[in-house]
């Protein structure tokens, strides 16, 4: 159990800035998780807080101890790698109690250690087996077990359940959750998938180009996020953005653009707007409800095409000369080409500066 | 039966024909091509078994009428080699003194360079890695000069260690060649986890690595043993007469001449000499040719 405090934190590699002065503190017993698209420099970090990467300038203490020169295995950490990294010349036994055996702890406590990992993950019956006799799923639970018998203070994570196909990666994904909620240990955790992040973090920290662009809870970063690439990465399918400008009326402030008009009055401005400011107006699908096209509130719009998806349905709009997606449960069925009205929810919607792309 | 299920009977592999035209061609290269290397080693046979007046008949292909199993014998134990008759059993033990930790020490040391040059990076790594390879290409007659007056200003000139060293330098290319491209491919995480571990550079070698790359292994130690044990030219030079390997005491064997040349006996040494290299070739095949294959995949 401990905390991750980086400060101030410059990483070259190759002669190539990956990461500048970054800030970032993660509270014990937190799940972080890092999302970004492939290159933000996730991994880089990840690595870093590892020992694996040259720290240029700046420092990382773990636990409250400075390991900015530590060697890996110094930093009581435990990592679990997208390619699962077992060796494939020991079996699974041998494969999670390597570390402990290096480390040379008794053989009755090594034991006790490898059962109780192996309890916990299922593996009691793969004790004996080699890695290349297991399939995809069963070999990174070896790779989180040998991870786990270490008690390290701090999991890292790099992209765990990218190689598994859909309906593994969920089952592993509750297994981690509750193993989380289980043990309770600090984890940082790397991934470009939006669902992993939303559904396991108690924090995510949305990257780009090596800077955190927000961190926060998933519901905050859901509901508010910072600015439009935020907005964009979080959410399937992905929020609404529809270029205008801001208008004082008679009533309040207001959003205007072709063929929608939507008043402000609720929403929380950061700073004072500024009458006829370009913005983009972000609205997520499942806050828009359509209606008559007589009491259409907000807009009118033709229905172009539907999506069903099952459970729900996507129904995408077009408005003037934008095309807006809808979330709307299974039974509304709203005719092709029809028209119809637009309601957006006043409450959840997110504004963004047209120029520099930020929250209003 | 009716046609119906005539049609769902399962379909046969259509037969193919055992003498067509590409077939006949196919086998009439394969039979030359190992009449071309399987007839010098019948003559080889048939000779060291001839007595010494059926050599003079100079049938080279035909069987003896008594076969001379003698003749290995004396070339083993009691052929003259200058004016010493104690055959080439003197040489073979020499070889194997020789070929046995020549083989591990360069084998080890090549798998040693790969695994260093592969996972712990340092900056004159390539560098290292370059100038080694540009050795490979450099002809090796070149450097035997510089070599033996190194080796006789360290004092250690015409001596077993100075015979075994000039084996590891000269394997050194090819096998850390070989091991580099294998480690190469192993991919990083999985040294990565190892470091977690707690794993250092002997420990990740030695429990990780080696026992990872023993197809790798099998292949360096095939060619090492092979080459080694066919080597002359650095046992005639390096190794002082007391180590000379079975080679050269093979060569100086056929030199000895007393009247005439007893081509029988000549022969069985021959044999007896090239019986460990044919016998690693013949049990180790199937490897040898993976790890060639291996080896050009990834190479």
């Amino acid at each position: 159990m401990a905390n991750v405090q980086i400060k101030d934190l410059d990483i070259v590699l190759g002669g190539v800035s990956i990461l500048k002065s970054m800030n970032l503190e993660i509270q014990d017993g937190e799940f972080l998780v890092l999302l970004g698209p492939s290159g933000c420099g996730k991994s880089t970090l990840l690595h870093t807080i590892a020992g694996f990467n040259e720290v240029h300038e700046g420092s990382i203490h773990i636990g409250g101890r400075d390991v900015t020169w530590a060697d890996p295995k110094d930093r009581d950490i435990g990592m679990v790698f997208q390619s699962y990294a077992l060796y494939p010349t020991m079996n699974v036994e041998r494969n999670m109690s390597f570390g402990l055996r290096v480390a040379g702890v008794p053989k009755a406590e090594i034991a006790k250690r490898v059962a109780r990992a192996a309890d916990m993950l299922h593996l009691q019956d793969l004790l004996h087996r080699r890695p290349s006799q297991l399939s995809g799923g069963q070999r990174q639970r070896v790779a989180i077990g040998r991870a786990l018998v270490r008690d390290a203070k701090v999991f890292l994570f790099d992209e765990p359940l990218s190689n598994l196909d859909a309906k593994l990666r969920a089952e592993l994904r509750r297994e981690l959750k509750q193993l989380h909620k289980d043990l309770r240990t600090t984890m940082i955790y790397v991934t470009h998938d939006q669902v992993e992040a939303m559904t396991l973090a108690s924090r995510i920290a949305v990257m780009r180009s090596g800077v955190i662009q927000q961190i926060d809870t998933p519901a905050e970063i859901y509901a508010r996020p910072a600015n439009m690439f935020v907005a964009g990465f979080l959410g399937s399918p992905s929020m609404n953005f529809v270029e205008g400008c801001l208008q004082r009326t008679n009533a309040g402030w207001c959003f205007a653009s072709a063929g929608l008009h939507i008043p402000l009055d609720a929403y929380p401005f950061k700073s004072p707007p500024v009458h006829e400011q370009r913005c983009v107006l972000g609205v997520r699908p499942e806050s828009i409800k359509l209606c008559e096209p007589a009491v259409a509130v907000h807009g009118q719009a033709t229905v172009s095409l539907i999506e069903p998806m099952g459970s729900s349905q996507i129904v995408w709009l077009q408005v003037a000369d934008h095309t807006l997606s809808v979330q709307l449960e299974a039974q509304a069925s709203p005719a092709l080409d029809s028209n119809v009205g637009v309601q957006v929810a006043l409450g959840e919607l997110s504004l963004f500066d047209a120029g520099t792309q930020e929250r209003l | 039966m009716n046609a119906k299920t005539h049609l769902t009977q399962p379909l046969r592999r259509p037969r193919r024909a055992f003498f067509s035209p590409a077939r006949m061609g196919i086998y009439a290269f394969l039979i030359s091509v190992s009449a071309f290397f399987l007839l010098p080693l019948y003559v080889m046979v048939v000779t060291s078994l001839k007595t010494a007046p059926e050599v003079r008949q100079a049938m080279l292909f035909a069987w003896p009428a008594n076969p001379q199993f003698g003749n290995w014998v004396e070339a083993w134990s009691s052929a003259c080699i200058a004016l010493q008759c104690k055959g080439i059993q003197g040489g073979f033990w020499n070889s194997v003194r020789l070929v046995i930790p020549a083989t591990v020490l360069s084998v080890f040391l090549g798998a040693l360079n790969g695994y260093a040059l592969s996972f712990w990076r340092s900056k004159w790594g390539d560098i290292l890695f370059g100038i080694m390879m540009l050795g490979a290409f450099v002809p090796f007659q070149v450097m035997i000069y510089p070599l033996v007056a190194w080796f006789r200003l360290g004092g250690f000139y015409n001596t077993y260690w100075s015979i075994l060293l000039v084996h590891c330098i000269f394997g050194m290319p090819l096998l850390t060649l070989l091991f580099r491209n294998y480690y190469v491919a192993v991919p990083q995480e999985l040294f990565k986890a190892a470091r977690i571990d707690g794993g250092g550079f002997w420990r990740i070698f030695l429990q990780l690595m080696l026992p990872m790359a023993t197809p790798m292994l099998i292949v360096a130690t095939i060619l090492q043993l092979t080459g080694i044990w066919n080597d002359y030219l650095f046992g005639l030079i390096f190794a002082g007469q007391d180590n000379y390997p079975m080679t050269v005491q093979l060569n100086n064997l056929v030199g000895t001449t007393f009247g005439e040349r007893r081509y029988h006996i000549d022969m069985a040494a021959t044999i007896l000499t090239s019986l460990v290299p044919l016998a690693v070739y013949f049990f180790s095949g199937r490897w040898f040719v993976r790890g060639i294959a291996a080896g050009a995949v990834k190479g």
